[in-house]
């Protein structure tokens, strides 16, 4: 019965993943072009690769990126997991439930004045230290929370607490258990929220952009270029930060398991 | 902590007016609320709220069908699908809605690809007009429509549907009555998913509107990055939340329902 009349979702499925992937393998394909034109292929060439090697600005951008990545990675993480226990073991509420998932539905925009109006009382006005990289460290760990928080919590679901109980009843301490029971239990939950929270600070440029005073990450960075024009190097750019973020996307994918892609 | 705190000072923020020289001068006045119906404000968040409405709306009418496809597969393929459909989403806005900007300039692959088989003689508008800000936000988003979708499609049994179409009912109309009010709540899910991010976006419009065509996050940003009026954006971004606070209430209302009416998980 319904095979019968599937072609025509088929044909709707096809053309969507034609239009998601389309515009992303042009640019691919446009960054080995070595006429620098959309429109006319003039040889293959790594050419606009070399010359983004050379981008001292770019270069510059990219490793306050990488700095950033790191540390919103580790105490989002850390947050994180601790997160994932309370709501999970200690308090059961829809509300702070809710309250924890807000950075991952609001329009990051409002976020981002939301605490480019708070760090710029705290950190400009009463600490007198400026707006800088640890301003868009914790911006990025304000969301990259919430989301390890929601990996960790589904593998915790799963888990059985019965073991943690025959641990401590064997005479292993907290701290053991914890080490040796609880967290190789959780680790993959734990690895994949680290890996998506370390994506998303990759790629984050509107908390960044309010949030960076003079610094400069390497989003803002490729925003100014497009914003100056098309260019063949930004394709070489462009390509460069779709295929770090597809292989550690998959990565963490493969490490959740498959029973939830979100 | 670290979002409450922030947030909170957002409606403090609103309530007191710019200084001279920028900055905040702490002296309580509803000032904002009024420059906020001003027409040429309104204007911006109309059409913000009809630019998303569209956005979610062509969504749908992709997502729905795509979510089905899927959802309609082998078990093992399920899987495989949907990894396929959300990934590109975890790459980076910017690069995605800059990817548009290259396809549809003057000079663009499309635009070429038009004059070449002869459809238009010279190129037509395609980048900073409406259409190509809607393009980019159903680009961006709608793998958040899928999602949910695909999750209220796969629970529903086939069963169900085959009985209507056996009872008599058209496919259409066994669609209408069966399937689509059992899949509400993905439904529902999935345009709040598409609408929310669209209606504050900031890259899409920026970069695909050109500056021409503002939407309410570029007026925040004007706001905060240009004409150092902290109050005033402040002012914007609590209109963008209430916004958001009434489409949520619309939905939490129309998952009670269903619950009351036993739809919600059949």
């Amino acid at each position: 019965m319904r095979s019968r009349r599937s072609w025509p979702v088929g044909l709707v499925f096809g053309a969507t993943v034609v239009f998601l992937y389309l515009p992303i393998a042009v640019l691919v394909v446009l960054s080995f072009n070595a006429s620098g034109l959309p429109t006319s292929w003039g040889g293959f060439t790594t050419g606009w690769y070399e010359q983004l090697a050379h981008n001292d600005a770019l270069l510059d951008s990219a490793l306050n990126t990488l700095i950033v990545a790191v540390w919103a990675t580790i105490i989002s993480v850390v947050l994180g997991t601790l997160l994932a226990f309370g709501l999970e073991r200690a308090v059961r509420s829809s509300g702070l439930d809710a309250v924890a998932y807000v950075p991952m539905v609001v329009p990051d925009i409002v976020l981002a004045i939301a605490l480019l109006s708070f760090y710029n009382l705290v950190f400009t006005q009463w600490l007198g230290v400026g707006l800088g990289l640890w301003s868009v460290i914790l911006g990025h760990a304000v969301f990259g929370i919430a989301f390890v928080a929601a990996i960790v919590r589904t593998r915790l679901r799963h888990f059985d607490d019965s073991t943690v109980e025959a641990s401590l009843d064997l005479g292993a301490n907290e701290l053991q258990t914890f080490r040796h029971v609880t967290l190789p239990a959780i680790a993959p939950g734990v690895v994949a929220g680290a890996l998506v929270a370390f994506t998303l600070s990759l790629d984050e440029f509107v908390i960044a952009f309010f949030t960076a005073g003079t610094t400069v990450t390497f989003p803002i960075q490729v925003y100014s270029m497009v914003r100056f024009g098309i260019t063949p190097e930004i394709n070489a750019a462009a390509t460069v930060v779709v295929g770090v973020s597809l292989v550690l996307m998959l990565v963490a994918l493969r490490l959740r398991g498959s029973e939830d892609p979100a | 902590m670290l979002l409450v705190v922030p947030v909170g000072l957002i409606l403090a923020y609103s309530l007191f007016r710019r200084g001279t020289y920028g900055g905040v001068v702490y002296e309580l006045n509803l000032d904002n609320f009024e420059r906020l119906f001003d027409p040429i404000y309104l204007d911006v968040v109309w059409f913000s709220v009809r630019v998303a409405v569209e956005a979610t709306a062509v969504s749908l009418l992709i997502g729905y069908p795509a979510a089905w496809f899927i959802a309609t597969r082998p078990r093992k393929w399920r899987t495989v699908l949907l990894v396929v459909v959300v990934l590109p989403f975890w790459t980076s806005l910017l690069i995605r809605t800059y990817a548009w900007m290259v396809l549809l300039n003057d000079q663009g692959l499309v635009n070429e690809a038009l004059t070449g088989i002869g459809i238009v003689d010279e190129p037509v508008k395609l980048l900073y007009n409406e259409f190509s800000i809607v393009l980019g936000l159903v680009y961006g988003y709608l793998p958040l429509m899928i999602l949910p979708l695909y999750a209220a499609i796969e629970r529903l049994s086939p069963e169900l549907r085959e009985a209507a179409t056996d009872l008599g009912a058209s496919g259409w109309r066994a669609f209408l009555t069966v399937t689509l009010p059992l899949t509400r709540t993905g439904v529902v899910a999935g345009c709040l998913f598409v609408f929310v991010p669209s209606l504050g976006n900031f890259i899409v419009p920026d970069l695909l509107g050109g500056g021409r065509q503002s939407m309410v996050g570029n007026l925040i940003q004007v706001q905060f990055l240009k004409a150092r009026d902290w109050p005033f954006g402040a002012t914007l971004a609590l209109a963008v939340i209430a916004l958001m606070t009434i489409v949520l209430v619309v939905q939490a209302r129309t998952m009670a329902r269903d619950r009351r009416e036993g739809v919600a998980d059949a």
